[in-house]
């Protein structure tokens, strides 16, 4: 077989490379950059980090300010704790909600799983934003739930759900579940059936059967599936700013708050790359298993 | 196993599997049915009613939003499409190459990282451009640019798989009768991989068509996409005439990934029906 030519390849690998190179890697070095820069009153908003002196020497005017408001003003620390709280929480929910949807799909007849997983992706596909806005619907004092359980004379009062955390918490779990359960039925669904055939054979009950090979095989799922659905929970803006009050306060609220309302352009950097370091280390492990799984 | 344990472990897994199911669906199809409700008031049903569907053709601001999301949900799904077919055949057809590492990050970390932080690094870059080169001015040039970097990723994502699942056979059977390699690849596996093509263009399209975030961040003072006009009416209270779009946008999407799905699966089926003729 006839290789293809070498500057044919470059043709093909260059253009996807240097857009994205220029597009989303070096976008986080010129925010590391204006991290370091102070606020100014001009466009756009800060110092010059990099400049050069009348003489032509480079003068770099670095400043740690922003890093140490970010330690000293708790806002930060609070918004941080609660972003993980929460996605850690939702996280948890969807994972024991998903998985015996995932088990379900994966144990019903081929023919109909197609069906299933579509009906499970479409709400994925269709508009995050008019989704959370369907749920408002639902959840609101006047809403669906409200109405339907003063109607069957369940309740006497309103439940308050808007702008508490119960909110929060039902948007991502509404929001995020299909994350949960599609890698979970990929793992569940490639499970070899004998296994459990050959257990229950040497008298193993169903429930032992399940903790013994299912649980433990469907592993490298649960790992991939919490992290599809914890990474953009943490970072998650439109969720607690519309259904959440202000005390749903999670950091990328405070990020937005930061760069629409106070136009504080560098910190809002400082806070973009701290809360990404944050972050490397969940993106390493999701990407270990990532790769495992693909290898296996 | 016993069959009555069996039986009543199936009946518990299906309720949950409905449960959510139910959960994915209630809240879209009682905004559907709002919709449709005469009366303003959310809580009160005043009658059947088309006329918030009839008030949005005259809402000039949701019209332009909408014209602009639709040109940038185009233009960014079209580039998405071509770079990330490149991307794809760049990391499934070439083993080694400098950068390939490098490659198959960035088109991993777009569907991981938070929509926020892409926004801000991508703005400060285009803030930073226009002091440097005074290019790109926010607005449509912009918003396209962050659509097509989060879109490629989807599309490498679809067409990779799609192409590491094709059978090179075929392809190195053409070249051993004289075809070169592109007309090979054009010939015989483009059609191959067409179907995850067209369907990677349509998720991409309704990707760039949803996002509020990234846009926010990068669209400037003078342009508003679609969901950024619903986003601040959504905050300052409930808009039947939004029920109405909401109740659009979400049927227009979902015939379009039932499409993308059908063309998936009617080409997987007739290949497997080829393949079955064909003796193998």
């Amino acid at each position: 077989m006839k290789p293809i030519g070498r500057p044919g390849r470059w043709l093909i690998i260059l253009p996807p490379l240097i857009f994205l190179v220029i597009f989303f890697l070096i976008p986080f070095v010129f925010a590391f950059k204006i991290s370091f820069a102070e606020t100014a009153t001009r466009v756009p908003p800060f110092t010059d980090v990099i400049s050069f002196t009348r003489d032509h020497h480079l003068q770099l005017t670095l400043t740690l300010g922003n890093y140490r408001y970010l330690l000293t003003d708790e806002v930060y620390g609070v918004a941080y704790l609660y972003s993980l709280r929460t996605a850690f929480f939702s996280t948890l929910i969807c994972l024991l909600l998903g998985y015996p949807m995932a088990y379900a799909i994966a144990r019903s007849p081929r023919s109909t799983q197609g069906l299933l997983l579509l009906i499970i992706m479409l709400p994925f596909w269709t508009s995050f934003l008019l989704r959370v806005y369907a749920l408002e619907g639902i959840i609101r004092d006047n809403g669906f739930l409200n109405t339907a359980l003063l109607h069957l004379g369940l309740i006497s009062h309103p439940l308050r759900i808007m702008r508490t955390s119960l909110a929060v918490y039902l948007g991502i779990i509404y929001s995020y579940l299909p994350f949960m359960v599609l890698p979970l039925f990929a793992t569940l669904e490639k499970l070899d059936a004998t296994l459990l055939e050959a257990a229950a054979d040497l008298g193993s009950t169903p429930r032992r059967a399940f903790l013994d090979i299912t649980l433990p095989l469907s592993l490298p799922g649960v790992i991939a599936g919490s992290m599809l659905v914890f990474i953009p929970a943490v970072g998650e803006f439109v969720i607690p700013s519309l259904l959440g009050g202000p005390n749903q306060l999670m950091i990328g609220r405070v990020l937005w708050d930061e760069f629409f309302g106070n136009h504080d352009w560098p910190v809002a950097s400082a806070v973009a790359i701290a809360f990404l370091l944050l972050l490397v280390g969940p993106i390493a492990i999701y990407q270990y298993y990532n790769v495992r799984q693909l290898e296996a | 196993m016993t069959d009555n344990t069996e039986r009543r472990s199936s009946a518990a897994l299906l309720s949950v599997l409905f449960f959510g199911i139910a959960l994915l669906y209630l809240p879209i199809l009682v905004l559907i049915g709002y919709s449709f409700n005469a009366s303003p008031l959310v809580n009160v049903w005043g009658g059947f009613s088309t006329a918030w569907y009839g008030q949005l053709l005259h809402n000039r601001q949701l019209l332009q939003a909408a014209l602009l999301s639709l040109e940038v949900a185009v233009a960014a799904s079209t580039g998405a499409v071509v770079l990330g077919t490149l991307a794809a055949i760049a990391l499934v057809r070439f083993a080694r190459f400098p950068g390939r590492l490098l490659l198959t990050g960035m088109v991993n970390a777009p569907l991981v990282m938070p929509e926020i932080i892409t926004g801000i690094t991508q703005l400060l870059l285009f803030v930073s451009m226009m002091q440097l080169f005074s290019w790109p001015h926010r607005g449509f040039t912009t918003i396209v640019l962050s659509h097509v970097t989060f879109c490629t990723a989807y599309v490498t994502i679809t067409v990779q798989s799609r192409l590491a699942a094709a059978d090179r056979s075929l392809e190195e059977a053409a070249m051993d009768l004289g075809a070169s390699p592109a007309r090979a690849f054009l010939e015989i596996t483009l059609p191959i991989i067409a179907p995850a093509i067209v369907s990677s263009w349509l998720l991409s399209f309704t990707l760039s068509l949803d996002d509020l975030v990234i846009s926010s961040f990068v669209a400037g003072p003078g342009a508003s996409t679609l969901p950024m006009v619903i986003y601040s009416k959504v905050k300052l209270g409930v808009s039947p005439d939004i029920n109405a779009l909401a109740s659009l946008i979400v049927c227009a999407v979902g015939v379009c990934i039932i499409g993308a799905s059908y063309l998936m699966t009617r080409t997987d089926r007739r290949r497997a029906l080829e393949a079955q003729l064909a003796g193998r």
